[in-house]
C-alpha cells in the first residue's frame, strides 16, 4: 500500500487537507488526526521527521505555518517520503506560485486533483510537475 | 462598495484568490482560517451545517453554486462532522456534463464514501458513460474514481472498459488504467489474475510515467510470487540502468537526480528477486554499485536513493563490495548531524548486520549516542537495532535498557510491542534462572496487563519444568528463587492479575518446597492476596478457597465445594489425582472409549437399539420427532406466566425411541439435523410461552433466520459425533457469534470421545486466548468421559466428586420447571455411551439412581429420589450437551476444566485454577444466580450434603 493518507495541518493543528488512502469512518479519523498532530506538532527542528505511531509511521515536514503529514507503512523509504512531501510543495508551488495555507484552503479541491494525479492507490505514480499540471491547466482553460 | 470589498479581500488572500467565488464562500473560508480554537470551529461548521441543509436541496441551483456547495461539505467532513446529508447531491454532480464539476463531484465522492456504500451504485452506471468519453480527461477523472470506489462486486462492470483503456492513446489514461487493475488487483486478486501478461506490457511502454506506475502492480505480484518475475531481472536491471543514465525526460529529475522515486521503486523490486538467488543477484552487481557510485550524498533525495541501495544489498545475495560500499555510507549517515540521517543509519545498519556482524562494533559510539538521544523515535530505532544484535553475550545489558525504557513510557502499543521483545530475548538467551526470573518479573510487574497471558503460562512451565537439563538441584534452586522473589513482590499494591496468577500458582506449588517457609506463612500470604484483589475472581479462587463457601458467587462456592471435597479424601486418593510435580505431563485418553464396550454389549441384549451413525440417520423420523418432542420441556428456563400445555408431549415422550411419536404433526421434519436447528430455536427461552403448537408454527419462521449459523456452530457438534469430526476446527470460531441460547442442543447421542484430542489441543492453544469461550462445552464432554476412564484405575471417589459435580452443574442449568420434574423418564434419545459415566457410579449411589441412569438406554422408570434428579438429568439430558445449555460459556468452562483438572492428575488444586485464565465475571456469575433462583433450586444447601452422601 505505501501511503495511507497525506494530511496538512496548520500549527493550530487545524486540519487543512485530508486524503486516506483507506477507509476510516469519521470518528476514526478524527481520533487519528488529533493523535498524530499532537504527537508531531510537539516536536522540535533537531528531531527526526519521522514518527512510529500504531503500526505505521508518519512522516512529516514543516513549511511555515503549515505542516505536512504522511502516514506511510512501515517498509516505507522515510527520506523518500520526506521529499514526496517537498515535491508536492514544488508542485502547488508551480501552480500557486508562491503557495500558501490561504491558497489550499481556497483551492481545496485543485490541491485534491494535484494529489490524485501524484498518488493512486497509496502509490507514487507520477513525479513529473509538467505532468501532474497538465490535466488540471486543460481543465481550468475549458471551464 | 461591498463588492469592492471583496475584490480586495480576494486580491489579498491568495494569488488567484476569488477564482469564481462567491463572498459566501469566501466568508466560510476566512472565518475557519482565523477561528483560534477547535471549539470555535466547530460552531462555525455546525452552522454551515444548518445553511447548507436548507440551502442545498432549495430548486434550480446554478451549477456553479452547486459546486460550492459541494466543496463547503468536504469541508464539513474534513473538519470532522457529518455532511451525509450532501452525499447524494455530491453524486449528482458526478453526472454534470462539465469536466470540472464532474472531477469535483467524482472527488467529493471519493472523500466521502466507503466502496460498499449504498450510492456507489448509482455512480457505477456514470463510471461506465464517462470510461468511454471521447474527452480523456473525462476518461481520467473516471479512472480516479475506479480506483477508490469499485470493490469485488462492482470489478465486473468496469473490467473490460478498464482492460481496453490500456491501449489508449493518452499515456495518462493508460497510466490511470494499470493502476486501475492494481486496485483491482488488492479487492479481489483472482477477478485480474488472467491480466497479469498487462503488467509486464506495461512495463515496456514508451512513457516513462506508465513504466513507473507499472511498478507498483509488479512490486506487489512479485512480493507474492517472486519465481514467476524472475525473468524480467535483466528488464528492470536494463531499466534501471537508463534511468541513472540519465535517459529519461528532464521532466522526471528531483534536484538533479534522474527519476529517483523510480529508482527507489526498481531498487525494492531488485531486493525481492535477488533474495536468496545468487545467479538474479550477480547482474544486478553492476547497475547497484553505479547508483552508489553516482549518488549525490549531500542531498535528502540522494541519500533517500543510497539507503535503498543498501536496502537491496543487504536482501540480495552478498557482494562484498557492494557491502563496503553499503558500510561506508551507513558511517556517514550515522557520523551526521541529522536525525533523519542517523535514523535511516541505524535502521541500515539493522539490515546489513545479518550479513556483516562485525560492521556493528565500529559504530557502537554512535549507536550508544541514538540510545541516549531525547528523541523517541530514534530510541525506538536503535532498541530495533539492539534487538537483532542480541546475543547471549549481551542479553542482559539489553533487556535491562529494554525494560528501563518500558517502564518510562505510557505509550500502551509500543510498550506491549517492546515488552513482547524483552520476553523474547529473555526466553531466548538468558544466562541464568535467576537472571531470567528477576527479568520477567519486572516485565509483568509493570507491563503485566499487557503481556501475552501465554507469556505467564510458559513461565509457570518452565519454572515447574525446569530448564530441561536433569539437574534437580538447579530446579529447585530456580523454584526456591521464584518464590522467594514473589514473597518479596507480593507486598507490593496492584499487581497485575496475570502476574498474581503465577505467583499464587508458584506458591501453592513450590511455597513450602525447600522447607524454608511454613505452610501456613505461604498460605497467610496467600489470605493476603485474596484480601487485597478481592474483586479479582480469578486470583482469589486461587488464593483461598475455603472462606469463599459462602460467597454469593455460585461458581466459587462449587469450587470451594470442590476443593473441599478433594481435600477431604484420603492421603492415596489426593495422590493419585494430584500427581507431585506432574504438572505438565499429559494425560492419557481413552479414544474409543473401550471401557463402555461392555456396558453397550450389556445394553444390547437386554434390547437397546444399537447405535446408528448421524450420518445413516437420515429419514429416521421418529427419532427426529421423538426429539422435537423436547421443546415445551427444554424451552423453559425462565419461569411461566401462563397455563401449562396439555400432557400430550411428555406421554409421547415415554415412549421408547424406536416407537413414533404422534405428536409431531405441525413440523414434519424430514431430517434429524432439521429438527436440531428446530430445537435450539425453541430453547429460547423467550418463545417457550406459548403452547407446543404455537411454539412450532412460530418457529417455523424463526427458524431459517437462525437455522443455519447454529447448524454449522461447535454447540451442534457437540451434539453429535459425526459432524463435529467432520468440521473440526473451524467450526469453534463459527460459533463465536452464535447465540449461546440458542445452544441448547439436546440430542447429543454419541461417542464424544471420538473428537477428543483435537479439540483438547484446541482448547489447550486456546487456553490463553481471547476467544475460548465456544471451546468448552465441548471439551467438557470428553473430560467427563476421559475422567470415568481414568476413575476406573484409580480410586472411585474422585470419580464420584467429578460426576457429581457435573450433576449438580446439569442441574443447576437444565432443569426444566418443577411440573415437568418426572425426571424418570426425562425426554431421552437413547445415549448409551454417554451415559456411562453415570453407570461408573454404580458402586456409590444408591441403586434407585443407578436405574434411572441405566434406564435410558430405553426403558423408562418411575421417578427417583431427590439424588436421582442430580444424576438422572444430565444422563436424560445427554451430558455432553448439558453443559451447552449453560447461558454463559465462560462459567461452563471453568467447571468444566475444573472437572477435567481435578480427575486428570493435574498437580494440585493451585494449579488447577491457576489455569482458568479467564475467570467467571461477575455478570456471569449474576446469570447463573439468577437462573438457580428460577429453577427453585439452592445448590447452596444441597450441594454439602450431596457431597457427602457421594463420598460417604
Amino acid at each position: 500500500m505505501g501511503i495511507r493518507f497525506i494530511l496538512m495541518v496548520n500549527k493550530q493543528g487545524q486540519t487543512r487537507l485530508a486524503q486516506y488512502y483507506e477507509y476510516l469512518t469519521l470518528e476514526e479519523r478524527r481520533a487519528l488526526e488529533g493523535e498524530i498532530v499532537r504527537k508531531c506538532l510537539a516536536r522540535n527542528e533537531q528531531q527526526c521527521s519521522f514518527v512510529e505511531h500504531r503500526n505505521y509511521k508518519i512522516v512529516y515536514r514543516r513549511y511555515a505555518s503549515l505542516f505536512f503529514l504522511v502516514g506511510v507503512d512501515n517498509d516505507e523509504n522515510e527520506l523518500a517520503i520526506l521529499e514526496f512531501i517537498h515535491l508536492l510543495v514544488e508542485t502547488m508551488d508551480c501552480h500557486f506560485g508562491n503557495v500558501c495555507e490561504l491558497d489550499i484552503m481556497f483551492h481545496l479541491e485543485k490541491a485534491h486533483f494535484m494529489l490524485e494525479e501524484m498518488v493512486m492507490n497509496g502509490c507514487i505514480v507520477e513525479t513529473s510537475k509538467t505532468n501532474i499540471l497538465q490535466p488540471i491547466q486543460l481543465m481550468e482553460k475549458s471551464s | 462598495m461591498e463588492q469592492l470589498k471583496t475584490i480586495g479581500r480576494e486580491l489579498a488572500m491568495g494569488s488567484q484568490g476569488g477564482f469564481g467565488q462567491s463572498k459566501e464562500f469566501l466568508e466560510l473560508v476566512k472565518s475557519i482560517g482565523e477561528a483560534r480554537s477547535k471549539a470555535e470551529e466547530d460552531r462555525i461548521v455546525l452552522h454551515e451545517i444548518e445553511t447548507l441543509k436548507r440551502r442545498i436541496s432549495e430548486p434550480d441551483i446554478p451549477k456553479r453554486k452547486m459546486k460550492e456547495f459541494i466543496i463547503r461539505l468536504v469541508y464539513i467532513e474534513m473538519l470532522g462532522h457529518d455532511a451525509s446529508f450532501g452525499y447524494i447531491h455530491a453524486v449528482k454532480m458526478t453526472h454534470d456534463d462539465t469536466l470540472l464539476l464532474k472531477r469535483t463531484g467524482y472527488l467529493a465522492v471519493t472523500l466521502f464514501l466507503n466502496d460498499d456504500h449504498d450510492l456507489i451504485i448509482l455512480i457505477v452506471n456514470t463510471i461506465q458513460k464517462d470510461l468511454k468519453s471521447d474527452n480523456y480527461l473525462i476518461v481520467c477523472a473516471a479512472l480516479n474514481a475506479v480506483c477508490r470506489l469499485i470493490n469485488d462486486e462492482t470489478i465486473p462492470a468496469v473490467l473490460p472498459q478498464v482492460v481496453d483503456l490500456l491501449g489508449h492513446q493518452k499515456e495518462a489514461v493508460r497510466k490511470k488504467a494499470i493502476m486501475a487493475l492494481h486496485r483491482f488487483y488488492h479487492k479481489s486478486p483472482s477477478s485480474v489474475s488472467h491480466l497479469f501478461p498487462n503488467f509486464r506490457k506495461r512495463l515496456c511502454d514508451n512513457d516513462p510515467g506508465v513504466m513507473g506506475a507499472t511498478l507498483c502492480p509488479l512490486f506487489d505480484l512479485i512480493t507474492v510470487d517472486v519465481n514467476s518475475y524472475k525473468d524480467l531481472v535483466l528488464s528492470f536491471v536494463s531499466i534501471l540502468k537508463q534511468v541513472a543514465e540519465r535517459r529519461l525526460p528532464k521532466g522526471y529529475d528531483y534536484h538533479q537526480m534522474p527519476a529517483p522515486f523510480i529508482q527507489i521503486r526498481l531498487l525494492k523490486i531488485l531486493a525481492l528477486l535477488g533474495s536468496g538467488d545468487k545467479l538474479a543477484s550477480e547482474k544486478m552487481y553492476t547497475v547497484v554499485g553505479d547508483i552508489f557510485r553516482k549518488c549525490d550524498s549531500t542531498s535528502n533525495i540522494g541519500n533517500a536513493v543510497l539507503y535503498e541501495c543498501i536496502c537491496c544489498v543487504s536482501s540480495i545475495y552478498p557482494n562484498p563490495k557492494l557491502l563496503e560500499a553499503a558500510a561506508d555510507v551507513i558511517s556517514r549517515f550515522l557520523k551526521s548531524d541529522s536525525h533523519n540521517l542517523k535514523y535511516m543509519g541505524i535502521d541500515a545498519l539493522g539490515r546489513l548486520i545479518k550479513i556483516s556482524p562485525e560492521i556493528a562494533e565500529q559504530h557502537q559510539l554512535a549507536v550508544i549516542d541514538c540510545l541516549e538521544d531525547p528523541d523517541d523515535t530514534l530510541k525506538r530505532k536503535t532498541f530495533e537495532l539492539l534487538y537483532k544484535m542480541t546475543k547471549s553475550s549481551n542479553v542482559e545489558v539489553i533487556v535491562d535498557r529494554m525494560i528501563d525504557y518500558m517502564i518510562s513510557i505510557n505509550d500502551n502499543h509500543y510498550k506491549t510491542y517492546i515488552a513482547s521483545r524483552c520476553v523474547e530475548l529473555a526466553e531466548q538467551f538468558a544466562p541464568s534462572n535467576h537472571w531470567f526470573i528477576q527479568t520477567m518479573n519486572k516485565v509483568f510487574e509493570h507491563a503485566g496487563d499487557l503481556v501475552n497471558i501465554k507469556v505467564a503460562h510458559n513461565l509457570m512451565r518452565l519454572i515447574a519444568e525446569g530448564f530441561g537439563e536433569d539437574d534437580d538441584a538447579a530446579d529447585s534452586q530456580l523454584r526456591s528463587s521464584a518464590v522467594e522473589s514473589y514473597l518479596h513482590i507480593i507486598g507490593e499494591p496492584k499487581l497485575p492479575s496475570v502476574f498474581l496468577q503465577v505467583i499464587c500458582w508458584v506458591f501453592g506449588e513450590y511455597g513450602t518446597a525447600d522447607g524454608k517457609y511454613s505452610a501456613s506463612y505461604i498460605t497467610g500470604k496467600l489470605c493476603d492476596v485474596a484480601e487485597a484483589y478481592s474483586n479479582d475472581e480469578t486470583v482469589k479462587c486461587q488464593s483461598l478457597v475455603e472462606e469463599l463457601s459462602a460467597s454469593h458467587s455460585t461458581d466459587l462456592q462449587q469450587r470451594a465445594y470442590e476443593l473441599q471435597a478433594v481435600v477431604s479424601l484420603d492421603a492415596h486418593a489426593v495422590e493419585s489425582i494430584m500427581p507431585l510435580d506432574a504438572s505438565c505431563e499429559d494425560i492419557e485418553i481413552d479414544k474409543n472409549l473401550s471401557f463402555l464396550n461392555s456396558y453397550v454389549q450389556q445394553s444390547l441384549e437386554n434390547g437397546a437399539r444399537p447405535y446408528i451413525p448421524e450420518s445413516q440417520r437420515s429419514g429416521v423420523l421418529d427419532i427426529s420427532n421423538f426429539r422435537s418432542q423436547d421443546q415445551p420441556e427444554a424451552s423453559m428456563h425462565g419461569l411461566r406466566f401462563e397455563a401449562y400445555e396439555l400432557p400430550k408431549a411428555p406421554v409421547t415422550s415415554r415412549i421408547p425411541p424406536a416407537s413414533v411419536a404422534p405428536s409431531t404433526e405441525l413440523v414434519p421434519v424430514p431430517e434429524p439435523s432439521y429438527s436440531r436447528e428446530t430445537h435450539q430455536v425453541a430453547s429460547v427461552p423467550s418463545i417457550s410461552d406459548a403452547g407446543s403448537t404455537e411454539l412450532r408454527l412460530r418457529l417455523d419462521g424463526v427458524q431459517r433466520k437462525w437455522g443455519k449459523p447454529t447448524y454449522s456452530s461447535p454447540t451442534s457438534s457437540t451434539s453429535n459425533a459425526s459432524q463435529s469430526t467432520s468440521n473440526g476446527v473451524t467450526q469453534v470460531d463459527s460459533a463465536a457469534n452464535v447465540n449461546s441460547k440458542a445452544r441448547h442442543t439436546h440430542d447429543s447421542r454419541k461417542p464424544q470421545a471420538e473428537i477428543t484430542p483435537e479439540k483438547q489441543k484446541l482448547a489447550a492453544s486456546l487456553f490463553g486466548g481471547p476467544s475460548k469461550t465456544e471451546k468448552r462445552p465441548t471439551s467438557a464432554s470428553h473430560k467427563v468421559a476421559k475422567a470415568s476412564s481414568h476413575a476406573a484405575e484409580k480410586s472411585q471417589a474422585p470419580k464420584a466428586a467429578v460426576v457429581s459435580n457435573q450433576a449438580t452443574l446439569d442441574k443447576i442449568n437444565h432443569q426444566p420447571p418443577p411440573d415437568l420434574l418426572d425426571l424418570g423418564e426425562p425426554t431421552v434419545t437413547n445415549s448409551a455411551p454417554s451415559v456411562d459415566p453415570f453407570q461408573q457410579l454404580e458402586g456409590l449411589l444408591d441403586p434407585t439412581q443407578v436405574t434411572s441412569t441405566v434406564n435410558h438406554g430405553a426403558v423408562a422408570t418411575e421417578a427417583p429420589d431427590i439424588m436421582a434428579l442430580y444424576v438422572g438429568t444430565p444422563a436424560g439430558g445427554q451430558s455432553s450437551s448439558a453443559e451447552n445449555s449453560l447461558p454463559s460459556n465462560s462459567y461452563d468452562v471453568n467447571l468444566t476444566s475444573e472437572l477435567s483438572n481435578l480427575t486428570s492428575g493435574t498437580t494440585n488444586a493451585g494449579a488447577t485454577l491457576t489455569q482458568f485464565t479467564k475467570g467467571p465475571n461477575p455478570k456471569d456469575a449474576l446469570e447463573k444466580d439468577a437462573l438457580v433462583r428460577q429453577m427453585g433450586v439452592t445448590p447452596t444447601s444441597q450441594n454439602p450434603n450431596l457431597f457427602s452422601d457421594l463420598l460417604g
